[in-house]
């Protein structure tokens, strides 16, 4: 017990001097708006399309998603222009964002929490962990931090699935994009003060330009930013106006309290 | 209405009591911008409740549901996540509050007789907001809940021959699992809530029966008009109360502004962590308590010798505040009136104080460290230059800081081992922080007399 509490203590007291030694490279700053919705829309369908195998969201649910993603799979009013869109929308989900089904093997409901397919189980056999669900990446490990890592992936034959990350080390995740950006190679340059600069160069291009992959990056990370905390879309609106009221209102109980107060001296 | 009123004053005191606590209680007529944080430290506990209130309604006290439930609650629930936000800020708003609260009664005097009762009352509810706000903080079940309790639980494993029993009875199982995350559930949504609101009660009656102090720290009931009233008195209602609603006004316009443009607070009110889903088989890399644990997190930490002693010097860093009342003989109660060397010490104290909160979130490094153990050294000479002042005319300044500062140095002597490179250096100059303090506070009142005379307290209430 008493080794148990030594070991409990000492960590807190050393982990602060853990972090300097975590792999902490310069982060690259990712530009995003999450108010673009057809950046949106790109990061949801190559999200689904390269991701959510065997990354879960699972707070999230796929109509929320598209409808903050501006396609409403539910019509917005009681026209027939709605109605007709939102049965396009619902036809577009299922064909391109929608690809997990329930246990007879239908496409789930658009009402749907965005599962994974992986058997965690097999998961943890082939990569040493499960994969994590990513529904809060954005905020615990930041939208830069995506960003980078997803264009960080370097061939490396010591690791079990080949390649590994400067933003996260030893990772036990293979490079699913591969396919887009190609693969790169780290080289080390000594700078003759026995500092090492490492820089990543794509020693076989994929099928995209480092441009167009950059926009798929961009795209992917401003999607699980979003998806992070769907409120940050209207959190700031209600803020203006609770701040136009809260002004005003202050000005009035200023004056009020002058009035009481004008013949205490 | 009459009729009504009449009636229920016949069966219930309605009408005494309002007159009691509000009509005819009659405060001082000159308090400043420090006397806003009573009135909105009972506006955040009512933010609190009433957010808490909906929360549960949404949350579940299950290990294998408590995070996800917290997630349900900022996506699915109509305007959970403006819920979650106002009790997460809330929170840290608590405590902003209070402590600015606690700052007034240092500066003012507030806790000296004849209110040593409503200062005890009001440490109690520090206590018992540190322990309300350490048990919700578990609730989500983050990262940082889960090692943060790992963390705060096994300090009373520090305890000699009871202790593994102890935090094992404490947890409910032998390590932090779904036993303990139900017994703080129900202790932060029933048990503490219920001490708070009583405490707080008998904070303000006890106020009540004595009278508010003030800036100036005279007492206003010496002079009376012929109808009893203070001369320096107007009733609470409605000059306070309508005073109080512009406090709260512009309280609330910083409050939502966090809450709907930087509801995290850059990571200290939200920690980043702690969106990380509690795993007992991965240590973060970097335990940080919240921001309003971190000065007594870095005394834990500076206190070295064994883990109880650290765990001691942290309880004792808050058992002294209790004690204030008792330490502080001087009978003027305002700083204003007090000699100059007096509000140095006060402001040393909270510079002392930010530090060590600061130094809480950081990682330790060695100048860091040494840091963390001299301000620490700082915020507990505070309370003996703090008794030292209470006679200032027969102080023997330089006695005692030629006593303080050889003690000082002595110490420095025998923690320095040269063989610790990084350490050392860092501990052979920042001893001079600490006697810098004392210098400030001991040996320039026993040196130059301005900094050492006070003034005399006005008969009545100035401004």
């Amino acid at each position: 017990m008493k080794k148990q509490l030594l070991i409990a203590l000492s960590t807190a007291l050393l982990s602060s001097s853990l972090l300097a030694a975590g792999g902490g490279i310069e982060l690259e700053k990712a530009p995003i708006d999450v108010h673009d919705k057809s950046s949106l829309q790109n990061g949801l369908r190559y999200y689904t399309n390269y991701c959510a195998g065997c990354h879960s969201l699972s707070s999230s649910r796929y109509n929320r998603v598209a409808k903050d993603a501006g396609m409403a799979v539910v019509p917005i009013d009681d026209s027939d222009e709605a109605a007709t869109l939102a049965d396009a929308n619902a036809k577009l989900m299922y064909e391109n964002i929608v690809f997990t089904t329930d246990k007879e093997g239908k496409p789930v409901n658009l009402g749907s929490l965005m599962h994974s397919s992986i058997n965690k189980d097999d998961a943890a056999n082939w990569f040493g962990a499960p994969p994590p669900d990513l529904s809060l990446v954005g905020r615990s490990r930041g939208s830069d931090w995506i960003y980078t890592y997803l264009k960080s992936f370097y061939l490396d034959p010591k690791r079990p699935v080949g390649v590994n990350n400067t933003a996260f080390p030893n990772v036990g995740m293979p490079h699913v994009l591969w396919e887009l950006q190609g693969w790169q190679t780290l080289e080390e340059h000594d700078d003759g003060h026995g500092h090492v600069e490492q820089t990543l160069h794509l020693s076989q291009p994929g099928t995209m330009s480092p441009a167009e992959y950059d926009v798929v990056v961009r795209d992917l990370t401003n999607f699980l930013t979003y998806v992070s905390e769907p409120a940050q879309l209207h959190r700031k609106t209600y803020g203006i106006f609770t701040m136009i009221f809260l002004a005003f209102f202050t000005v009035l109980a200023y004056m009020l309290k002058k009035e009481y107060w004008k013949d205490i001296h | 209405m009459n009729g009504l009123l009449n009636w229920i004053d016949a069966r219930f005191p309605a009408t005494k009591v309002w007159n009691e606590h509000f009509a005819q209680y009659y405060a001082p007529k000159n308090f400043n911008f420090w006397y806003f944080f009573g009135s909105l430290a009972i506006v955040v506990l009512v933010i609190q409740i009433v957010s808490g209130i909906f929360l549960t309604m949404h949350y579940k006290p299950d290990e294998m549901l408590a995070f996800q439930s917290v997630e349900y609650i900022m996506r699915d629930v109509p305007g959970g996540w403006f819920i979650r936000y106002m009790h997460s800020t809330g929170a840290s708003a608590f405590f902003i509050v209070i402590y600015l609260h606690m700052f007034r009664a240092l500066i003012y005097g507030s806790y000296k007789g004849p209110r040593e009762l409503v200062w005890l009352i009001g440490m109690a509810i520090y206590l018992a907001l540190m322990a309300e706000a350490f048990m919700g903080y578990m609730l989500p079940w983050g990262q940082m809940s889960f090692w943060g309790a790992q963390v705060i639980i096994n300090l009373f494993n520090t305890v000699p021959l009871i202790g593994p029993e102890l935090s094992t009875w404490i947890r409910g199982d032998y390590v932090i699992a779904d036993a303990t995350l139900n017994r703080l559930f129900a202790l932060h949504v029933a048990a503490l809530p219920l001490v708070l609101v009583g405490l707080i009660f008998v904070h303000i009656v006890a106020l009540h029966a004595v009278g508010s102090n003030n800036p100036d720290g005279v007492d206003i009931k010496k002079h009376k008009d012929d109808k009893g009233v203070p001369l320096d008195g107007i009733p609470f209602h409605p000059y306070y109360t309508v005073k109080d609603i512009v406090g709260v006004s512009v309280f609330l316009i910083f409050f939502f502004a966090v809450v709907f443009f930087a509801p995290e607070m850059g990571g200290y009110f939200l920690e980043h962590a702690n969106f990380e889903p509690a795993n007992p088989l991965k240590t973060p890399e970097h335990i940080a308590p919240v921001w309003y644990f971190t000065p007594f997190y870095t005394v834990l930490r500076a206190v070295t010798l064994s883990p109880f002693a650290g765990t001691a010097a942290m309880f004792l860093a808050i058992i002294m505040l209790f004690l204030l009342p008792w330490i502080d003989k001087n009978p003027i109660r305002s700083w204003r009136y007090r000699n100059k060397a007096h509000t140095i010490n006060i402001l040393l104290f909270v510079v002392a104080f930010v530090i060590l909160g600061y130094l809480g979130v950081k990682p330790v490094t060695p100048e860091l460290k040494e840091l963390g153990t001299q301000m620490t050294l700082v915020y507990f000479l505070f309370f003996l230059v703090l008794w030292i002042h209470s006679k200032p005319a027969t102080a023997k300044y330089i006695m005692w800081f030629v006593g303080l500062t050889v003690a000082i140095v002595a110490m420095t002597f025998y923690r320095y081992n040269p063989e610790a490179t990084d350490d050392a250096a860092q501990i052979l100059w920042q001893w001079s922080l600490t006697v810098g303090y004392l210098a400030l506070t001991l040996l320039l009142p026993g040196l130059i007399s301005a900094f050492n005379t006070e003034k005399d307290v006005p008969e009545r209430v100035t401004g």
